[in-house]
């Protein structure tokens, strides 16, 4: 296909930044396969075996895992691609030995809060950022790129006092209510997106009359959608995943998240989980299993967010 | 909100249509005082939250490292006896030795793994797609469930990695056990979620122009002095990046090492070649309530990742080459 629309340099004259350049992340529309050269086809065979040899070493241990999960107890470690012995004890078992649905209802429930509260919260920042001009915006803005800076422990102790002066130690509510507050890097990543939509679209929608909060919610807002998705599937993936949080908040067994109950399957069950290894290989399933589904549903916009991450960064 | 709205569509007919476009792309000043107070409106969240969450936690922090504090009496004030206590707590420097020799092993690790993926992703072709979802697939594993993965995967009797490593005759060691090979089992798990690094250095290796590479070809340069002066110079913002991220990823790593070796309840074990800075300063705040000391640990953490991206900052102005940009 045409090489030409990647090689030439566009010629922006705007020095603000714009918003997220379409990455293009497709080789096979921009590369010409070197099949002109001699030495192209060895090369070709090379690369092919390569690319499958490293292909089966990252999925074969989500195999391995779910394999194993399959497999009664004395069998987890034989390595078998296809078990010996198929049972799905593991699974009715494990659901005995935890309050399994309780850790999935909780984890849902902080997943969503986290995920919508933080995409609201971020945008409206975002676009204040963006949309106006006020004294020490660049200032605060500079703020804002210097708080993703700072590491999580330097912040750690003093939020846990504030959640434990509130009586909240112990809820779920430490895990989700922080993102009422907007997070430095979605208001980057969102602002880089509002200032790449025309100005003049939203000038004139004040001048027929509509206030800011109409220009933002119904204008701006349904706009975003595709960096919106970006930011929610991040979120998603980080509210689902995290232990740290888990751990410093949740006291009561039934208030655990996935990952923190995943954790405290392991602590009980010996060195590292080392008696129950087939109900450990079941819940890691059970807590992975979830990112998978998002991946293959949010595929386009995560890999597209994480290119533009790097281009923007 | 409605007021408001109706008050600036008052003032805005103000302006005269059409004005040329160069000078409409910022906001048209004579507004500016309201213009503040609703900008103020949409970041307030932004700010309360960074009063509330940030300024006031880092400074409260510090306070912290210079009191004795366990949450349930009252901060006593001690001066400067955290810092001394850290200067000499032998886990201290363990903790710190282990997490450099860690980000040493593990960021170079993941650069070069993912820089020759990311080479071999661009020459895939039409398959190119399916490549890339398999190689980024992993990064979507909980943390939690990668720290299991790796007892299973890396257990030195029966794990999947010594079994494939006996196919060649080569006896495997004992990777979650044995101190020397507790960390290289670490970077070996960290390569497996390295997926991100991959797009975003393919990203960067579309950028390069192809008439430079076929410049450099016609000059005689080969596939390695190409990669090496043409390729390596143009992506250089996206390698900056990932060794920026990745080592203060790797400076504060915590859940897959924290999954495997440590942990409460029943689980004694824990393996002093897995003791992260992060992980000591955890143990020390929740499962010690040590705050004070844990805040003094938390100070010098601070100070550590401001003085590493402070030196990546300026290594950066030799090094990373930007062309064409706009910013």
């Amino acid at each position: 296909m045409s090489t030409l629309d990647r090689t030439t340099v566009p010629a922006d004259p705007d020095p603000t930044p714009t918003g997220p350049v379409p990455v293009d992340l497709d080789p096979s529309s921009t590369r010409r396969p070197d099949t002109s050269r001699p030495r192209g086809r060895v090369t070709r065979v090379v690369v092919g075996a390569l690319l499958v040899l490293v292909t089966i070493a990252f999925v074969y241990p989500f195999v391995w895992l779910v394999s194993a999960s399959l497999k009664p107890r004395s069998d987890v470690f034989d390595n078998r691609l296809i078990p010996e012995t198929l049972t799905f004890d593991n699974y009715i078992e494990v659901w005995n030995a935890a309050p399994m649905a309780a850790w999935l209802l909780n984890t849902a429930f902080v997943t969503v809060m986290a995920t919508l509260t933080v995409t609201i919260s971020s945008s409206l920042v975002a676009w204040g950022f963006a949309r106006y001009r006020f004294r020490g915006r660049n200032a605060l803005f500079g703020l804002v790129l210097a708080s993703m800076m700072v590491p999580g422990a330097a912040t750690m102790i003093p939020t846990y006092l504030i959640w434990n002066s509130l009586g909240m130690v112990g809820t779920l509510t430490p895990l989700w209510a922080g993102n009422l507050f907007a997070t430095a890097f979605y208001v980057f990543l969102l602002r880089q997106f509002f200032l790449g939509l025309p100005t003049e679209l939203f000038d004139a929608a004040e001048m027929d009359g509509a206030g800011h909060w109409k220009v933002f919610w119904h204008i701006a807002l349904p706009l975003t959608r595709p960096a919106l998705a970006v930011v929610a599937l991040f979120e998603f993936q980080a509210a689902w995943t995290d232990l740290m949080r888990g751990l410093i908040y949740l006291r009561d067994r039934e208030d655990f998240t996935v990952p923190r109950g995943l954790k405290s399957m392991l602590d009980q069950f010996g060195f590292g989980g080392e008696w129950h290894w087939e109900l450990v290989v079941t819940a890691s399933v059970i807590t992975t299993v979830p990112m998978i589904i998002v991946f293959f549903i949010g595929q386009k916009q995560i890999i597209q967010g994480v290119a533009t991450t790097g281009t923007k960064g | 909100m409605g007021d408001l709205g109706r008050e600036v569509s008052l003032t805005a007919p103000a302006r005269p249509p059409g004005t040329d476009a160069a000078t409409r792309r910022r906001r048209p000043r004579g507004r500016g005082r309201h213009e503040g107070r609703i900008a103020l409106l949409f970041i307030s969240p932004w700010l309360i939250g960074f009063a509330v969450f940030m300024a006031y936690p880092v400074l409260y922090t510090a306070y912290l490292s210079l009191t004795d504090y366990d949450v349930i009496n009252d901060p006593s004030f001690v001066g400067l006896d955290n810092y001394r206590e850290l200067v000499a707590d032998e886990k201290v420097t363990l903790a710190l030795r282990n997490t450099f020799v860690y980000t040493a092993m593990s960021v170079p690790a993941q650069l070069v793994f993912s820089l020759a993926l990311a080479l071999l992703l661009q020459r895939a072709g039409r398959a190119a797609g399916f490549f890339r979802t398999a190689f980024f697939l992993p990064k979507m594993t909980p943390p939690v469930a990668v720290g299991v993965l790796l007892l299973m995967l890396l257990n030195g009797q029966s794990g999947l990695v010594n079994e494939f490593l006996g196919w060649f005759g080569i006896n495997g060691p004992n990777w979650t056990t044995d101190p020397a090979w507790v960390k290289p089992g670490l970077v070996i798990m960290s390569l497996w979620t390295v997926g991100a690094s991959v797009i975003i250095l393919l990203a960067a290796l579309q950028q390069v122009p192809e008439e430079l590479l076929d410049a450099a070809r016609v000059d005689g340069a080969g596939w390695w002095q190409r990669l090496w002066h043409v390729t390596l110079p143009i992506i250089s913002p996206a390698i900056y990046f990932i060794v920026v991220v990745d080592t203060i990823a790797s400076l504060q790593s915590f859940t897959e090492a924290y999954t495997a070796f440590f942990g409460a309840g029943n689980t004694t074990y824990s393996n002093d070649a897995a003791l992260f800075y992060a992980i000591y300063l955890f143990q020390q705040a929740f499962e010690f309530l040590h705050m004070g000391y844990a805040s003094a640990l938390a100070m010098l953490l601070f100070l550590i990742v401001m003085i590493v991206t402070a030196v990546q900052v300026w290594l950066s102005r030799r090094y990373v080459h930007y062309t064409g940009d706009t910013r």
